[in-house]
C-alpha cells in the first residue's frame, strides 16, 4: 500500500515536473534580467570580455570604442540608451546593418555585464 | 683555438663601422661626434629597402623593423590611436605615413627612427594613399566623411573633399581610397554606395566624377596591380562592384552578383579587407563576405572559376608576390589559424595556428618569407614560404599591421 502511494507519488510528480519545465523556463525569463546585474562572471571571463570588447567589438566600434564603421560605444553615446536595449543589440545583433549577433559566444549574463561596463564607461 | 675565432670577429666588426660611416670623415674624433650626436644610428648609410614597421596598435607605436636579419631596430612613440592604422611610404622609402583611426596623420623618417610629425585631420580615419607623383597623401575619414589630401613634404592641407550625397547634405563614411594612375585617387561611401574619382593632377582645380549605384555599403575596394580596376567589395549585397579606369565610360559594372544567392549569410565579426595583393598571374582570390570561402576569379572575363572552402570567414587573401601561393587569415572566432593555398590546382598547400589574433601578413618583396601579427600572443612571426618553417619571432605589443618599404613602388599600396 505504501509502496502503491510512493508510485502513485512519482507519477504525480513525473506529471508535475513536465509541466514544471514549462513554468521554469518562464520563470527563468522572467527573472534572468534582473538576476544578471547581480551575477557578476568570473574575474576570468570578465577578463576576456573586456579583451573581447577592446579588440573585437574595437575592430569597428574603435579600440577606444570612439566609433568606427560601427557608432562610438562610449558612456556618454549610449545616455539614452537602456542596459537592457544593449544587452540585446549585443546578442541579437541589428538586421540590416553590419553588427552582428554575440550570442553564439556570451551568456545573457555576460551580455548585461558588457551593457553595464558600457553604460558606466569603459574599462 | 679561441683566440683564431675571435680575431675574425674583431675584424668583422671593424669593417662593419667603417661601413656605417660615410668616407669623408673617418677620422677617429668625427666619428666619435657622429656616435654621440646620432645615436640612433641616423648617419648609417644605409639603404630602405630591407626596412619596415610594425604597427602596435595599443600602446600606439611603431616598431621598426628589416628583413634582411629579421630585427627590430627601434620604437616610435606619439603616434596617438593607432587601432586599425595603415601606412604608405615615400617614394624613396624614407618615410612612412601612418593613417591612425583617431583621425591622426603621422610622417616618420625610417632612417632616423623618429616622428618627424603629427597632425589630427578628422575625428575618425580608416586609411590613405599616396598619389603617384608622390607629392600628396590623402587620407579617407569616417568622421567628418569625406577625403582629405596633404602635401606629403610638410602635411599642409591640399585640399577637402566632403563625401556628401543625396539631398540632405549628409556626408558619407569613406572606405577603399587607392592611388591611381594619372594622379588619381579613387575611393568610395560607405552610406552612400557610389565611388569617386579624384583628379589631382592639378591640385588647384580637383575634377571629380562620381559613379552612383554602385551596390549598398561598399566596405572596401582594391585596385589591381596594372592600376587598371578597381573593384569596391560590398557588405549590403551580393557581388562587387568593378570600375575599369581604361573604359570610364563604361561606368561600375556588378561581378559575381549571385555568389551567396539563396544561401543565408553568416553573421559577420569583422570585416573583410580587399588589396591588390589578391591578384596572382590571371587570377584574383578575394574572400567572401560572410562565408567560409575564397572566391577565385578570371581577371580577363571577371568571372567566378571557382571556390576554395575554408576554415572561417576570410580577412586577407594575399598572394605571395610570385603568385603561386595564396595565404589567408580569418575573422573572430577563427583567427588562430592561417591557410595557404596553391593558386593553380586550388588545393592547401599547408596550414599554420600561429595562435589567437592572426590580424595581417606581408609578404617579403620577393617572397621568401612572410611577416605574421599575432595579436593575442603579443608577437610577430617570420615564415619561410617555402618549409613554412617558422625563422623569427619578435615581441611586439598587441601588433596589427606590418608594412614594408617594397609598398612604395607598388600602384595601389
Amino acid at each position: 500500500m505504501i509502496r502503491c502511494v510512493r508510485y502513485a507519488a512519482r507519477i504525480v510528480a513525473l506529471v508535475a515536473s513536465g509541466l514544471a519545465v514549462l513554468s521554469i523556463v518562464s520563470l527563468v525569463a522572467l527573472t534572468a534580467a534582473p538576476a544578471a546585474a547581480s551575477m557578476e562572471p568570473s574575474a576570468e571571463r570578465r577578463a576576456e570580455l573586456v579583451h573581447l570588447l577592446t579588440q573585437d567589438c574595437g575592430s569597428c566600434h574603435g579600440l577606444t570604442l570612439a566609433g568606427g564603421l560601427g557608432p562610438p560605444l562610449q558612456a556618454q553615446a549610449l545616455v539614452d540608451k537602456p542596459v537592457e536595449y544593449l544587452a540585446a543589440m549585443i546578442l541579437y545583433g541589428r538586421p540590416g546593418t553590419a553588427m552582428p549577433p554575440w550570442r553564439p559566444f556570451l551568456s545573457d549574463e555576460e551580455a548585461a555585464w558588457l551593457a553595464h561596463l558600457l553604460k558606466r564607461g569603459t574599462p | 683555438m679561441k683566440p683564431l675565432t675571435s680575431a675574425p670577429n674583431t675584424q668583422h666588426q671593424t669593417d662593419h663601422l667603417r661601413l656605417n660611416v660615410p668616407r669623408c670623415c673617418t677620422g677617429g674624433l668625427v666619428l666619435a661626434a657622429l656616435v654621440t650626436l646620432l645615436p640612433m644610428g641616423a648617419a648609417a648609410e644605409r639603404g630602405t629597402g630591407d626596412l619596415g614597421i610594425v604597427v602596435e596598435r595599443a600602446a600606439g607605436t611603431l616598431q621598426l623593423i628589416e628583413t634582411s636579419g629579421n630585427t627590430v631596430l627601434g620604437r616610435i612613440e606619439g603616434l596617438g590611436d593607432l587601432s586599425h592604422a595603415s601606412a604608405v611610404f615615400s617614394r624613396d622609402g624614407r618615410y612612412a605615413f601612418v593613417f591612425g583611426r583617431d583621425g591622426g596623420l603621422s610622417k616618420v623618417d625610417l632612417l632616423a627612427s623618429r616622428l618627424v610629425k603629427h597632425i589630427k585631420q578628422a575625428g575618425n580615419s580608416i586609411g590613405g594613399a599616396i598619389s603617384q607623383d608622390g607629392r600628396l597623401v590623402a587620407v579617407s575619414n569616417y568622421e567628418p566623411g569625406g577625403v582629405r589630401v596633404f602635401g606629403a613634404e610638410t602635411l599642409d592641407l591640399v585640399a577637402d573633399i566632403p563625401a556628401l550625397y543625396g539631398t540632405e547634405g549628409k556626408t558619407s563614411k569613406v572606405i577603399g581610397l587607392v592611388d591611381a594612375p594619372g594622379n588619381r585617387f579613387v575611393f568610395s561611401l560607405w552610406d552612400a554606395g557610389e565611388t569617386w574619382i579624384a583628379d589631382m593632377s592639378d591640385p588647384s582645380r580637383i575634377g571629380i566624377q562620381k559613379f552612383t549605384g554602385i551596390g549598398r555599403n561598399p566596405y572596401d575596394a582594391l585596385i589591381t596591380p596594372d592600376g587598371r580596376y578597381y573593384i569596391a567589395g560590398l557588405f549590403g549585397e551580393d557581388g562587387l562592384a568593378l570600375l575599369d579606369l581604361w573604359h570610364l565610360e563604361a561606368g561600375v559594372r556588378r561581378i559575381l552578383p549571385g555568389y551567396g544567392k539563396g544561401e543565408e549569410k553568416l553573421p559577420v565579426y569583422k570585416m573583410p579587407h580587399l588589396e591588390g595583393w589578391a591578384v596572382a598571374g590571371r587570377r584574383a582570390f578575394l574572400p567572401a563576405v560572410g562565408r567560409h570561402e575564397v572566391l577565385v576569379v578570371a581577371t580577363d572575363s571577371w568571372t567566378e572559376i571557382g571556390r576554395i572552402p575554408v576554415k572561417g570567414q576570410p580577412v586577407f587573401v594575399m598572394a605571395r608576390p610570385d603568385g603561386r601561393q595564396v595565404w589567408v587569415n580569418f575573422a573572430f572566432p577563427d583567427n588562430q589559424h592561417i591557410q595557404i593555398f596553391d593558386t593553380k590546382t586550388l588545393a592547401q598547400v599547408h596550414a599554420l595556428e600561429p595562435g589567437p589574433g592572426v590580424l595581417h601578413m606581408e609578404f617579403e618583396p620577393r617572397g621568401e618569407e612572410v611577416w605574421v601579427s599575432v595579436r593575442d600572443a603579443d608577437r610577430v612571426d617570420v615564415y619561410d614560404t617555402a618549409t613554412f618553417e617558422r625563422k623569427a619571432n619578435l615581441p611586439a605589443g598587441k601588433p596589427s599591421g606590418i608594412f614594408l618599404t617594397a609598398r612604395a613602388h607598388r600602384i595601389g599600396l
